[in-house]
């Protein structure tokens, strides 16, 4: 295949511990090499910013509750549409984009692995195939399993290995990459119209609680050696004062850490760092995360960022998406799935003059200026519940500048930003910090070993920025910052140049990534001899048809990985 | 040499059932077990004498067969040179199928629309404006003790929805028929109708009405009259009552609501009530989808273009406005000058203003059998049939993705959908250069 | 006798559109008519007879049907198909969607001379005799 040198570029690895050196790049058969013939392309990437392809761990892309979240608003669409292209196909935006318009955009900006973190087991054919029209970039799904029936119940009776080897099946059987939690066990009173509002509280039915449920999850995540940790979205999201729950669910798993590795990896905590007690005097609980988040080495957050603009909730949070209905009064879908999970969408619009949205989007930069270790923090805006994910480029600007900040403070509710202890943090990230936030941090904590850098043996994704590093003063220059962020000079993936200046010019399927967990097959076979007949009670489909064979999967990624049982 | 394929998916209604056992003998089903007696007599006749094996076009009147590349270079032909054609049916096909469909009505700058025009599309323009609460169909078998069907008769529509979904299904939580009530809302006594706990009779296109009323005695409002669309008045708070006073209910609706007067506003009002009804206990509603793709229609080109139908590509892009880019209006102004029609008869279930059109133009016809609609085609191309000789990838009618299988091999020379779709694409995009 | 018509599906319907539809089963359960009992009476035709359907937008004769789904007086059901179209309301208010239940018709009984059409037929008579 073909072979490109990027040459004189400034180079941003933080997994090779690469800040800014000038020196080329080596790209051969889709693969970062160390060196290449003569014969090789040539991109002159002088001045310019070389990073691996970000890699997104965290964005609501694909999937049933997306594609509600699509038919749901058509207003959203009208107005921001691709026309087709001789390379693309054309599509809609805003905040839920139709696929192909997805994958080009998140091309565009120098993207090449986004993961869908959100996936109901029993629908996730449909993830998939929304996953396979998405182009250019790799992806994968979490699977929901947080208020997952034969795991409360496996729970209840204290069957430790059998429920390993049932989420190792499952995990195999929906092609899905990561342990997800949404809510626990409060989607699942949520089946009965309820509420669960705090960690020790038992779920109807089940008599199991939230932190059980919790720590059962991180015990099998380290028994299967799964890649990433449990990915959890607390109780309470959304609620004022919620900033406890967070802390008391990171604390829940202090002592699961393997090796001081993150046991917990809790998503979009600017939703659930709400101090104070009501909406009038709702405050920031980021300083108190950040101490314990400082404080801790088994915890990673990413931030869930609000970027004030109309867009879509969507979570499987069903209670939490009613309430949101009920806040804001605007059309409102849930969808409850058997056994399992549910799911809500609710288009909102987050307002700077509103004092409750300017709060919300004062934690969300708290939280990743106060955290001292950039590895710990993912940047994410929890597409789109915060805003969607072509405003990450306005994320980075308010990060690496405080007069960015600034700007944006002046325009604020008033009230919002006297409770805010934002105006007085002056911390600026610097561009190799940025790396580790979008692509270096995430990659790793994702356990994929061949994103994320720019090492020999890489995948060749690449993106290669208009800035020019030596001149740049990203605190005065931020507006500099959004641009070069919002289009790269060229997106590279898998060695092939798929984007140039904000244009398509080669589009490409992606591959998917899934975990092939391995268990004992005697475990496996007792575990499935009796699961057959409670699947045929609570479900409506027969197991057989649960299953999604690797062949359905357009361009398959399996990850092995062996259990300790 | 027999052999038994079990968790076999049927495709005729949005149930999708996918417990069919199915025995197969020498290359032919012989038995199926499980099907309902709609299911049963697709098995029973999908290969009989309406079953068309050669491509056929149409000269001078009459049909000519001819050979798979000759129809398909015909079709292409006459959609590259249309300047607005129109790609309509697929219900009855895969999302795969449907996927490429949509990539042609791209490719073309014509329009794609699916059977949803005439079925729920109503309803879908309901959700746009109100949202939808709704669940999987487990989560009724499991939890539901309030079961509504509302101008639905599911006993001829979806005739194993209530055994396998509803009333005589066994859940976690409902074990016996006598833990649910079952509440019948149409305008005749039904067969469904027959087996209700409760039966209420509305008067024909007074849906809306009653709706109503019912959402003011859900919020403990009076109602003024003693009778609202030929319903007393206290059967309306009794039935009001029962909503508010269940565990979990559920509202399946179905074209009685949609096909009535007020048509996407009686649906807004019912997904209002339902939405309402939530204030007081957990509430559902689902629409009772008819064909057995027609719902993985809506969700494929909805990820793909962002709207779930009628959707027209004449400007490069996607755009969508039910009314003006939907099929009846669109034949009706006789705006289209070329018609792909895949899986589905419009011919025989179109009224007369929008039949009179599609007879005046070139129309080309994708269907394992013959039609009304074959009969006026210039071009018949003979497809496999999903569920039974081809794979592929359906959508229940509450949006649960099952594959069905491929059961046995189809006759000679036919391909797929998603194969000739494909074929045309190509062919398209080779004139339009 | 003025009537409300409804269009919808029956279980002979939807198991006969899969023998096909130019079958004559297919025929047989479609080209129907099912009234209320005692509007048949009113009527003086019994089942099996032919009767005319008018509405504001076409007329169709078909055979009459004694309704199983019964009491609905001044309510008559055809099922979907080419003879009801020939008389539904196209208007869809910009809904995408017509009018297929709930229209004003007429009902009476059939001369002897007013056959029903075959599905050919039904088409021809559409297209003006193409």
């Amino acid at each position: 295949m073909s072979e490109i040198l990027i040459k004189n570029g400034f180079v941003f690895d933080p997994l090779n511990n690469i800040n800014g050196e000038k020196m080329d790049i080596f790209i051969k058969d889709g693969k970062i090499v160390e060196k290449v013939s003569s014969k090789a392309k040539v991109i002159d990437a002088s001045n310019m910013v070389v990073m691996p392809g970000g890699v997104d761990i965290h964005s609501h892309i694909a999937g049933s509750k997306v594609n509600a979240g699509r038919v749901l608003r058509p207003e959203d669409h009208v107005k921001d549409f691709e026309v087709k292209t001789k390379v693309t196909r054309s599509g809609v935006g805003y905040s839920v984009p139709s696929t192909f318009t997805t994958g080009y955009r998140y091309a565009k900006m120098g993207y090449t692995t986004v993961f869908e973190p959100a996936t109901p087991p029993l629908k996730t054919r449909h993830t998939h195939e929304e996953l396979r029209d998405i182009p250019i970039i790799d992806k994968g799904c979490f699977a929901l399993l947080g208020n997952n029936w034969f795991i409360m119940e496996y729970l209840k009776e204290d069957k430790l290995e059998e429920c390993a080897a049932y989420v190792s099946w499952l995990l195999n059987a929906i092609k899905g990459y990561a342990i997800k939690i949404v809510n626990p066990g409060g989607t699942e009173a949520w089946g009965w119209g309820k509420g669960i509002s705090h960690l020790d509280e038992e779920v109807p039915y089940f008599n199991v609680t939230p932190k059980e449920i919790v720590r059962w999850l991180c015990k099998i995540n380290n028994i299967l050696n799964l890649p990433h940790p449990i990915h959890v979205h607390t109780n309470n999201l959304g609620k004022p004062g919620n900033y406890v729950t967070t802390i008391e669910t990171m604390d829940a798993v202090k002592d699961l850490s393997k090796n001081g590795e993150a046991s917990i990896h809790v998503t979009h905590v600017q939703f659930n760092g709400f101090a104070g007690t009501s909406w009038l005097n709702l405050a920031s609980g980021a300083p108190e995360i950040a101490d314990y988040i400082n404080k801790n080495a088994h915890v990673e957050i990413d931030i869930g960022q609000v970027t004030f603009s109309d867009t879509t909730t969507m979570t499987a949070d069903g209670p939490f998406q009613y309430i949101l209905y009920l806040l804001s009064r605007e059309k409102w879908v849930n969808a409850d799935v058997e056994a399992e999970t549910g799911a809500g969408v609710v288009p909102f619009r987050y307002k700077k003059s509103n004092y409750v949205n300017a709060i919300q989007w004062g934690i969300g930069l708290e939280l990743a200026l106060l955290v001292k270790d950039p590895w710990k923090i993912h940047m994410t805006t929890d597409h789109p519940n915060g805003g969607p994910f072509t405003h990450y480029p306005k994320v980075i600007a308010w990060l690496m500048s405080k007069k960015a900040r600034e700007k944006t403070l002046n325009k604020i509710n008033k009230n919002a930003k006297r409770r805010l202890d934002l105006p007085g943090i002056d911390r600026e990230y610097t561009l190799y910090e940025i790396a580790i936030i979008t692509r270096a941090a995430t990659a790793k904590s994702l356990g994929l070993k061949n994103k994320g850098h720019l090492g020999v043996g890489a995948d060749a994704d690449v993106a290669i920025y208009n800035l020019n590093y030596k001149s740049l003063d990203p605190s005065k220059d931020y507006k500099l910052i959004k641009k070069a962020f919002k289009q790269t000079a060229y997106t590279i993936k898998d060695g092939e140049i798929v984007a140039k200046n904000g244009e398509i010019i080669a589009s490409s399927k992606g591959k998917i990534y899934w975990v092939n967990s391995k268990v004992a097959e005697d475990i496996q076979e007792s575990m499935l001899n009796n699961l057959k007949m409670k699947f045929e009670e609570y479900y409506t489909v027969k197991m057989e048809n649960y299953i999604i064979n690797e062949s359905y999967l357009h361009k398959s990624f399996m990850l092995n990985v062996q259990s300790e049982v | 040499m027999e052999k038994i394929i079990n968790n076999v998916v049927c495709t005729v209604c949005g149930c999708c059932c996918d417990d069919l056992e199915v025995k197969v003998k020498d290359g032919k089903i012989v038995e199926v077990k499980n099907a309902c007696a709609v299911s049963l007599s697709k098995f029973q006749n999908y290969n009989g004498k309406e079953r068309i094996v050669k491509p056929l076009i149409k000269e001078n009147g009459e049909f000519k067969e001819c050979d798979l590349k000759e129809a398909i270079e015909k079709a292409s032909k006459i959609l590259a040179e249309a300047k607005y054609p129109l790609i309509y049916g697929l219900s009855l096909t895969s999302t795969e199928a449907i996927g490429k469909a949509v990539e042609l009505a791209e490719a073309l700058g014509g329009v794609i629309d699916n059977t949803t025009s005439v079925c729920h599309g109503p309803s879908l323009i309901g959700v746009h404006d109100v949202g939808l609460v709704t669940c999987t169909l487990g989560e009724v078998k499991n939890r539901a003790d309030l079961i509504i069907y509302w101008g639905s008769n599911p006993i001829f529509s979806h005739p194993r929805h209530l055994t396998r979904y509803t009333v005589f299904s066994r859940g976690k939580f409902r074990r016996e028929r006598g833990e649910r009530k079952l509440v019948v809302v149409d305008v005749r006594k039904t067969a469904t109708a027959k087996l209700a706990d409760i039966f209420i009779q509305v008067t024909p296109n007074q849906d809306y009405e009653l709706i109503s009323a019912l959402r003011m005695a859900v919020k403990g409002e009076e109602i003024y009259l003693n009778e609202v669309a030929g319903v007393p008045t206290s059967k309306i708070e009794e039935l009001a009552d029962l909503m508010i006073s269940c565990e979990f209910g559920i509202l399946f609706f179905g074209l009685g609501l949609t096909m009535s007067l007020g048509k996407s506003r009686n649906i807004d009002a019912a997904l209002s009530l339902v939405r309402d009804l939530n204030e007081r206990t957990k509430f559902l509603i689902m629409p009772m989808r008819g064909h057995y793709n027609v719902t993985g229609a809506n969700e494929v080109i909805a990820w793909q273009t962002g709207y779930p139908f009628a959707v027209d590509f004449s400007q490069g892009y996607p755009r969508y406005n039910p009314g003006e880019t939907t099929t009846i209006e669109l034949l009706t102004r006789g705006e289209c000058d070329a018609a792909l029609i895949v899986g589905s008869d419009p011919i025989a279930h179109f009224p007369v203003s929008a039949v009179k059109h599609l007879m005046k133009i070139p129309v080309i016809t994708i269907d394992p059998h013959r039609s009304a609609t074959t009969l006026i085609s210039t071009v018949v191309i003979p497809t496999v049939i999903t569920g039974i000789e081809a794979e592929g990838t359906v959508y229940r009618m509450d949006g649960v993705p099952l594959e069905c299988k491929k059961l046995v091999e189809p006759p000679l020379g036919l391909k797929s959908d998603e194969e000739i779709i494909n074929e045309i694409l190509v062919n398209v995009k080779k004139l339009k250069e | 006798m003025k009537v409300k018509l409804i269009t919808g599906r029956s279980l002979q319907q939807g198991a006969s559109k899969e023998v096909g539809k130019l079958s004559e089963e297919y025929f047989n359960n479609v080209a129907i008519c099912e009234l209320d009992p005692s509007d048949m009476e009113a009527l003086n035709i019994s089942p099996g007879q032919n009767i005319v359907l008018k509405t504001k937008f076409g007329e169709v004769v078909l055979k009459a049907v004694k309704s199983a789904q019964a009491p609905h007086k001044g309510i008559v059901f055809i099922p979907y198909g080419p003879w009801a179209n020939l008389v539904v309301d196209p208007e869809t208010h910009g809904s995408g969607m017509p009018s297929f239940k709930g229209i004003e018709a007429e009902v009476f009984p059939a001369k002897k001379e007013d056959k029903i059409l075959t599905l050919k037929e039904v088409l021809e008579k559409i297209s003006g005799g193409k």
